[in-house]
């Protein structure tokens, strides 16, 4: 005999709740059919699906872990799929105090990452150095790989996290279609040995 | 086991050529002239008595003021049975830096000696593998020694005022 159901049973009013939703790109529209520019529409799909790859090495990692926690909870701007692959990742985030000897695991970890692939720099370690001024510690990530946002502080605050990934989504939603084909990005990734 | 014991015995094997006695915070503490680490190391080692048959650290330190003796090596020894530590020191000219390998007698000194080669520059004839071990391959320099400040000098974007260079 079945049981009948006796929860949910009332549906809540979820207006209140301040989500938001994504705004539609400008176009034009009529009856059944709407004609924007493509990479509105790429900008606006990648931005809200960005798949992070952390790459946690100190403090800043433990920031991080708070962040994609229920309290931050990353997951309200589309990053929840945390990869560990970097094969399937858009973002990679250098978290904490990078050695000079690990230096070219990051750059190996890049290079694997699929175009288009954006890189940020949590924390004073990652961007430069930090406290470690000293011999053994790599000066900044950006002496190894090109850096799209530096989140500073040691360790920053979720907070500043989350406004470095909003940042990042920012720079997703405006980039041109063309740019990884371009001269000038070309040119910065030479800058780096990288083809 | 005392620690007065253990020096009557090296003294009674070595003699005068055993320097710089000490204990501090009650560790016995000798310099031996750097031809002769393995022989009083195997001593130590070989001894039924004393019995030092544990290497639990084996380091270097730059002293720039010694003239003629400016690189140590130190080795920290542990007699297992007794429950009894021991420090035995040498000190060579930076200018000709080579010590007599530890690791046929320790497995253990090969890593440490490796450290000690990386950070000091100390050559350890007869390593069976000196290389680099923690850090960077392409470092073209021993980095703990004074002469060598600890901020990285490639960077030009701090102020050097605000860093105290």
């Amino acid at each position: 005999m079945s049981r009948p159901v006796r929860f949910n049973l009332v549906q809540k009013d979820t207006r209140d709740w301040g989500i938001n939703k994504v705004d539609m790109p400008d176009g034009h529209m009529g009856e059944g059919f709407f004609a924007t520019s493509f990479d509105k529409v790429v900008g606006l799909a990648r931005k809200n699906s960005i798949w992070p790859l952390p790459f946690a090495t100190s403090c800043c990692g433990i920031e991080f872990m708070a962040t994609m926690g229920a309290n931050y909870d990353l997951a309200r701007f589309g990053s929840e799929r945390v990869g560990f692959s970097p094969r399937q990742c858009d973002l990679l985030m250098v978290m904490g105090t990078i050695a000079k000897k690990m230096g070219p695991v990051v750059k190996q970890v890049y290079l694997q990452m699929a175009e288009p692939r954006w890189v940020m720099a949590v924390g004073a370690c990652a961007s430069s150095g930090g406290i470690f001024d000293t011999y053994s510690v790599l000066q900044g990530i950006d002496q190894v790989v090109p850096v799209d946002v530096y989140v500073p502080g040691c360790p920053p605050r979720p907070e500043a996290i989350i406004d470095g990934v909003l940042k990042i989504q920012e720079l997703v939603h405006n980039e041109s279609l063309r740019r990884r084909n371009g001269v000038q990005y070309k040119g910065l990734l030479e800058s780096y040995g990288i083809q | 086991m005392t620690n007065e014991f253990i020096k009557q015995k090296l003294q009674a094997k070595f003699g005068e050529a055993l320097s710089e006695w000490g204990e501090p915070y009650g560790m016995l503490t000798v310099t031996v002239p750097r031809e002769l680490n393995l022989k009083v190391l195997n001593f130590l080692y070989d001894d039924p008595e004393l019995a030092f048959r544990f290497l639990t650290d084996l380091t270097g330190a730059h002293y720039p003021d010694r003239k003629g003796e400016e690189l140590s090596v130190i080795y920290h020894l542990h007699n297992l049975v007794s429950n009894v530590r021991m420090r035995v020191k040498l000190y060579t000219p930076a200018a000709q830096p080579d010590v007599y390998t530890a690791t046929g007698l320790f497995s253990g000194a090969n890593w440490m000696e490796r450290e000690t080669y990386d950070f000091y520059g100390i050559n350890f004839l007869g390593h069976p593998d000196l290389r680099r071990v923690l850090n960077v391959e392409e470092m073209d320099y021993h980095p703990l020694r004074k002469e060598f400040p600890l901020e990285d000098q490639s960077r030009i974007d701090k102020d050097d005022d605000m860093f105290g260079r």
